[in-house]
């Protein structure tokens, strides 16, 4: 059997404090190599840190988190994270911020240059090499934090809702262009969105977490034929398994009326396929 | 009309003053400044001449211009030593606080044990310190050079400290996950993020750094505008002491200005936008 890209089994953590925040409450996943996978939940759950468990920078309570079975729990470096924020470096220009990761991997200084300059059009930004970051619009700041996480030679991609701050439109163009980048790349993303409009199109495998304290309420699968376009939103089939990833997304607030925990729905839910939805 | 949209935040004669390029600007910004220093050195004269005052209580400034015409030959010596002391100072000031900076930032128990110190060491007047030091090193130029970089050092260390501190410790976290050693943090975050800070610092030293030079020269000196200045006054030249301090002034924000050049150089990526390059 093909190793797992990640693999998280069990994870739990607290941030503590005099109020302890309770955020990760037994999360398991599981990727496979060159998966599409998304992480959807309401804001506060506990994406980010579950992503910053898998870079390596924050050592969970307790849990297994693997990158091709190695533990990432005190050793960042195994994958390409792009966080939240672009933290785009201001005193580096953009091919600089772009080959930064590349860099500090060991990439040679030139040889990286080549690689960015390379992609600087696949990522609309040709021209623009030399600016400042400050020089730069939001969706073109989003790409160099992309470029950049791209450039870092690791298998697995970790990305924080990296549209999150983009307007609609500038969104829709993003989706289609991610698609492109990543079918010639065919490499492992997990991809940490509160959209699940954005987690349908893009993704292969789709997690739904609880609120915090957070636990996988449902795994959708999705196979629509890829390339898939915009118009997508507006087909039926779409639209009735938004409302099925939305009821996944509600649910578990019951729990916190009382209602005990029900197992998580893995794998009962097989969403977005051309027969209709016989369960449910 | 529109091809060009005026900026609003600078006035009509600003813009004016623009054709002339950026000095013509900076003359233009300090304008004022020079209007009302004419004006008080008019008054000044006026004063000296409707009392009649003594020369060797208060000169006109009409009899300091004559004794810097009678006396200016002595005086690129002097200038030299100083500017000399000064500036070796400064660099010696640079050289140390930075090097303090880092290791007060990256060792806890060298913050405890070396800010006292530091903070108690700023207590001693330069004064007092200038005689003990012809004592122990002589009376050339490293004992002066010592008491430019001893009033030096501590806002540069101060300034240092409080920019490697405001580093983004997000920014920190991410070239931590891309695999950073403390080295490549240090290189690639922490140092350049206290660039602004150390400038700061290095601009106050570097308005202090004539005086301290003058300081450490009435002590003894062969040459320097201390000496000159111990020298005029032993011989009731109050004129020769007014010359003393505005070449003491203009040295003083030359070294400034210098220094604030060097900033500009040296963090091009605080004034990228300023300048347009690059710009849309
Ligand atoms: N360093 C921290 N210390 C204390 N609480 C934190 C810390 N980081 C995150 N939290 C809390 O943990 C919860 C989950 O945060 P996060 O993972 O960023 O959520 P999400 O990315 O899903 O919006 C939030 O309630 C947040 O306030
Ligand atoms: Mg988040």
């Amino acid at each position: 059997m093909l190793e797992a890209a990640v693999a998280i089994r069990g994870l739990r953590h607290t941030f503590p404090g005099d109020r302890p925040v309770e955020v990760l409450d037994g999360v398991d996943l599981e990727a496979a190599p060159g998966a599409f996978v998304s992480l959807v939940g309401p804001s506060g759950c506990g994406k980010s840190t579950l992503l910053q468990v898998l870079a390596g920078l924050l050592v969970p309570d307790a849990g297994e988190s693997l990158i091709e079975g190695r533990s990432t729990v005190g050793e960042p470096g195994l994958a390409a994270y792009m966080p939240q924020k672009d933290l785009l470096l201001p005193w580096r220009k953009a091919i600089g911020n772009a080959v930064l990761g590349a860099e500090i991997a060991g990439v040679g200084k030139e040889a990286a240059r080549e690689q960015a300059m390379a992609l600087l059009e696949r990522f609309g930004l040709t021209g623009f090499e030399s600016a400042w970051p400050s020089q730069l619009s939001g969706g073109m700041r989003q790409r160099l934090a992309l470029l950049r996480t791209f450039l870092v030679p690791r298998h697995l991609l970790l990305l924080d809702e990296p549209f999150g701050a983009l307007d609609a439109i500038t969104r829709r163009e993003m989706h289609q262009w991610l698609q492109e980048v990543w079918a010639t790349d065919a490499r492992t993303v997990l991809f940490v969105t509160h959209d699940v409009e954005e987690a349908l199109i893009l993704s292969d495998v789709v997690y739904v977490m609880t609120p915090r304290p957070a636990r996988m309420a449902a795994r959708f699968e999705v196979d629509y034929p890829r390339p898939r376009r915009p118009e997508i939103v507006t087909d039926p089939a779409f639209v009735a398994d938004k409302a099925r990833l939305l009821a996944a997304l509600d649910a578990p607030t019951q729990r916190q009326a009382g209602v005990p925990t029900p197992p998580p729905r893995w794998d009962r839910l097989r969403a977005c396929s051309e027969k209709p939805a016989d369960e449910l | 009309m529109a091809a060009e949209a005026p900026s609003l935040r600078r006035s009509l004669p600003a813009r004016g003053w623009r054709l002339f390029g950026r000095w013509g600007g900076a003359a233009w910004e300090y304008a004022p400044a020079l209007v009302l220093l004419a004006a008080l050195v008019g008054l000044w004269e006026l004063f000296v001449q409707v009392l009649d005052t003594r020369p060797y209580i208060l000169p006109a400034p009409s009899a300091i211009w004559e004794a810097l015409l009678d006396k200016g030959h002595l005086l690129p010596n002097h200038i030299q030593a100083t500017a000399t002391e000064a500036i070796l100072g400064l660099l010696a000031a640079a050289a140390g606080g930075v090097l303090l900076a880092v290791v007060i930032s990256s060792i806890p128990l060298a913050r405890r044990v070396l800010y006292p110190i530091i903070v108690t060491s700023q207590t001693v007047p330069a004064i007092v310190l200038a005689p003990l030091l012809m004592v122990w090193v002589g009376i050339g130029l490293e004992s002066k050079l010592i008491v430019v970089a001893l009033v030096g050092f501590f806002p540069i260390v101060v300034s240092t400290v409080d920019g490697l501190a405001s580093a983004d410790r997000d920014m920190v976290a991410l070239v931590r996950s891309m695999g950073a050693s403390r080295i490549d943090e240090l290189r690639h975050v922490l140092i350049p993020s206290a660039i602004p800070g150390f400038f700061a610092g290095l601009k106050i030293a570097a308005a202090y750094s004539v005086i301290g030079a003058v300081i450490a020269e009435w002590v003894a000196a062969k040459e320097g505008l201390g000496i000159f200045i111990i020298r005029s006054q032993a011989s009731f030249r109050i004129d020769q002491i007014f010359v003393a301090i505005g070449v003491i002034a203009l040295l003083s924000i030359a070294l400034f200005v210098a220094v604030h050049l060097l900033a500009r150089v040296a963090s091009p990526w605080k004034y990228a936008n300023e300048k347009g390059e690059n710009g849309s």
